[in-house]
């Protein structure tokens, strides 16, 4: 395809900061409407959190009600994965950067593209709304059967419409990146020349192609069991409940790595640039991506080690669990040799960018713990597992989300934002962050399981300390908060490649032009040729 | 390679095992043992927990070194040296998590070999009956899930679960009761039934767990080896009292066990 040609005929555009409300299809406009968006659920589910956190700092049930704090652990769970991660770091930053990365005006179906991202906010408000009428979902974000079998129908039901939309987005975002990824490139772009998170995109998004729609004929399948009581999964109509679970995390494992791959991915793009040197082994990396996908589909019976599965299994799911450690370690030594022997700016995208590889390193080591039978017997479905992933998911890729506001903001808006202020902001997160999930780990250990809201008093010291690393967690959006709207009117302006980077969407102006370049797009053969390549 | 720098690489490395190998051996983050089950695990747990420190203290400690050491001085427009891989170096850091995983897992299947853990389940009347597994060395700890082939349990106790409660009986004696009372040192086998949902039966003391599912009768064996109380959780949502959904496992001494059997069984009922 000739890159020079516009690949959505639509012309008449909002140009005005209205075009952030609009069905928009140009790919920068909807990537922000998507970060926003996923910000705004970060803070929704950040207060749920925050009650979590509060029912939990005595060891009685005295802040919720047992209905209300089953139903925040559920919409808290639902509203992170589905409405803040998965939106941002695939929708929000892979819509941004990916047409640039491949030298395109747009993703490869501009309107598809618009349709995903406006599937997302209906499917929040309803959501949220369920809560209104009649009571929000109360089995977990997990819904296993029988119990989302026997909670009250309306909730589960609107949390499973409200989930399948959000699949649905996510799989129409996939299509859509597979076929930006293989078939937009500019020509000349060869695939090993793409910077790294395309390698993630693509990957991720093979990930949520086949596996999406596996928890979407799930979820319908539970919903007739509730409204037309098809006994599917219901032992009492002669069904199974584990074979929900089997299809459930035949969908919910990869939805862990299309979390984190494209977390890899973004940090491989700011540890270069602020290092000053090449990505240290571009082709490894890719193939640990690849190794990481193929992998990742074929762990997922490591979440019912408990479930009553056949011995065989175990050892087949901890086998290769504890593989996915292999391509994993590759790319943390790779990323520590980008490192070495560079010139490293301390900013705040690089703070967060080394304090993922601090938490994603500890969070792994407890993976890999968790994926041995034996170990995961005593530790499973405790505060053990809940900081094992919260160390993934929040000391992973939320910490990579922030790191990658901190880097491109200056490409979003022409503004810096403040340092002083993005240093104070991962100061509060890094020690909340810590604090909160941290003793977790002991508590599980100890035998307090997840999914509480009451406790032995023994645990009393440990979850109140945790609820302090929440406070601060909760205290720490307030910088971030402040600085990201300050600086979009007094932030010092930052030229059109503040951080003097060579990957392509900064070799225009920031912000960009609504397709992309003034004149052809760059074709850029080395997008971490410091050292090498004069940056123009 | 300089002489200077494998020095200083040996030099961190033998640190790093020594510590790691330090923190398993002292730092104690595990609650009572109270089955024979446990010190097994434990010995996992102590060795994962060593590795485990090692490789967080040196990827953190390379990585806070790269940060100070090769922190960029103010005004320097310059850019590190293009070195864009090193396939030698590359193929050691896939060894590493490859050989630490390998080891890992050899020694984790050793572990549930100990545990009991490759016993046929013995639940609703699984397929895989691959007869009794033919070893018998008695050193195997039979505690786990699926009966204890080629041994009689002392004590076997039917348990309900359901919302909120466990329900215990003990079928030859006709004793029903909301607590666990077991006989130290001696086989014990539950079969365990859920009536609405799915719950779990955790006893954090035994580091034993297994999930109850509805329509799934499961067995589960153990020894217990520590008189005293300790807690019996339900560790799987369960509905709005899964937080209380608690009670005790009693483990008696032999004479102690017999006589609350006797003070607990139910008098004949005299037409």
């Amino acid at each position: 395809m000739d890159s020079t040609i516009s690949p959505h005929p639509i012309s008449h555009q909002p140009e005005s900061w209205w075009r952030y409300l609009s069905f928009s299809v140009d790919h920068k406009v909807i990537g922000l409407q998507y970060l926003v968006t996923g910000f705004f659920f970060y803070l929704v589910g950040g207060v749920l959190a925050g009650m979590i956190r509060t029912e939990l700092a005595t060891p009685i049930s005295d802040f919720l009600s047992h209905e209300a704090y089953n139903e925040v652990l559920t919409m808290h769970g639902t509203v992170m994965i589905f409405l803040w991660i998965v939106p941002v770091v695939n929708g929000a930053f892979g819509n941004y950067l990916v047409p640039f990365y491949v030298g395109a005006r747009d993703m490869a179906f501009p309107r598809l593209n618009a349709v995903a991202f406006w599937m997302i906010p209906p499917a929040g408000l309803l959501l949220i709304g369920s809560y209104f009428i009649g009571g929000a979902s109360q089995s977990g974000w997990t819904a296993y059967p029988p119990l989302s079998l026997t909670t009250p129908a309306t909730g589960q039901l609107v949390w499973i419409f409200s989930v399948l939309l959000l699949g649905g987005s996510s799989i129409l975002g996939g299509i859509n990146f597979i076929a930006t990824i293989l078939k937009l490139r500019r020509p000349g772009l060869k695939l090993m020349q793409l910077p790294m998170y395309c390698w993630a995109m693509l990957g991720t998004s093979i990930l949520v192609v086949l596996s999406t729609p596996v928890l979407a004929g799930t979820l319908i399948m539970l919903a007739f069991d509730i409204v037309a009581h098809t006994g599917f999964f219901s032992p009492a109509l002669g069904g199974n409940a584990v074979v929900y679970q089997h299809l459930f995390w035949f969908y919910s494992h990869p939805a862990v790595y299309i979390m984190v791959l494209p977390a890899f991915g973004l940090v491989s793009e700011i540890l270069p640039v602020h290092a000053r040197k090449p990505l240290f082994g571009y082709t490894t990396m890719v193939y640990s991506i690849l190794a990481i996908v193929f992998l990742g589909l074929i762990v997922w019976a490591h979440h019912m080690f408990t479930s009553g599965t056949p011995p065989w299994m175990r050892l087949f799911f901890t086998i290769a669990t504890s593989f996915i450690a292999v391509p994993t370690g590759i790319k943390f030594f790779n990323w520590l040799a980008t490192l070495w022997g560079g010139k490293i700016a301390i900013n705040s995208a690089m703070l967060f960018a080394c304090a993922f590889i601090v938490n994603f390193v500890l969070g792994g080591i407890t993976g890999v713990a968790l994926a041995q039978v034996p170990f995961d017997i005593h530790v499973h479905d405790t505060y053990f597992v809940v900081a094992h992933f919260h160390y993934i998911v929040y000391g992973g890729t939320v910490f990579v989300i922030f790191s990658s506001v901190y880097h491109w903001y200056p490409k979003f808006t022409g503004r810096m934002l403040n340092e002083p202020l993005g240093t104070l902001h991962f100061l509060l997160t890094f020690i909340g962050f810590n604090l909160c999930f941290g003793p977790q780990h002991w508590l599980g250990i100890n035998g307090m399981p997840r999914r509480v809201s009451e406790y032995d008093p023994q645990f009393t010291l440990m979850n109140q300390l945790s609820s302090v690393g929440a406070l601060l967690m909760a205290i720490s959006t307030l910088p971030f908060l402040f600085n990201v709207f300050y600086s979009a009117f007094r932030g010092e302006v930052s030229g059109d490649n503040p951080w003097r980077a060579l990957t392509p969407e900064w070799l225009t102006s920031s912000p960009p032009p609504v397709e992309n370049w003034e004149g052809p797009a760059p074709h850029v053969e080395h997008p971490y040729g410091y050292g090498m390549v004069d940056p123009a | 390679m300089s002489v200077r720098l494998a020095f200083s690489i040996a030099l961190l490395s033998i640190v790093l095992v020594l510590a790691g190998l330090w923190v398993g051996e002292n730092v104690d983050l595990l609650p009572l043992q109270a089955s024979i089950n446990a010190p097994v695990y434990d010995e996992l747990f102590q060795v994962l927990f060593s590795i485990g420190t090692m490789l967080f203290l040196g990827v953190t400690g390379l990585l806070i070194y790269a940060m100070v050491r090769f922190r960029r001085s103010a005004g320097d427009l310059g850019d590190g040296a293009a070195i864009e891989g090193n396939l030698p170096l590359e193929i050691v850091w896939t060894a590493i998590p490859a050989v630490v995983v390998l080891f890992v897992g050899l020694y984790s299947y050793n572990i549930y070999e100990r545990m009991g853990g490759m016993v046929p389940l013995n639940d609703h009347g699984s397929m895989h009956a691959m007869a009794a597994m033919e070893e018998n060395d008695s050193d195997r700890v039979w505690a786990g899930i699926g009966s204890a082939p080629g041994l009689t349990p002392a004590v076997s106790v039917d348990v309900t679960a359901m919302q909120f409660a466990f329900i215990f009986r003990y079928p030859d004696r006709n004793i029903i009761s909301g607590e666990l009372h077991v006989p130290e040192g001696q086989l014990v086998q539950l079969n365990m039934q859920a009536n609405d949902v799915i719950h779990a039966f955790w006893v954090p003391q035994f580091r034993l767990k297994q999930d109850i599912i509805p329509g799934q009768p499961t067995v589960l064996s153990f020894t217990a080896n520590r008189p005293g109380t300790y807690p019996i959780v339900c560790a799987e949502l369960c509905g709005l009292y899964h937080g209380a959904m608690h009670t005790s496992i009693v483990v008696h001494g032999r004479e102690a066990y017999e006589q609350w059997l006797t003070d607990n069984t139910p008098a004949p009922v005299t037409a």
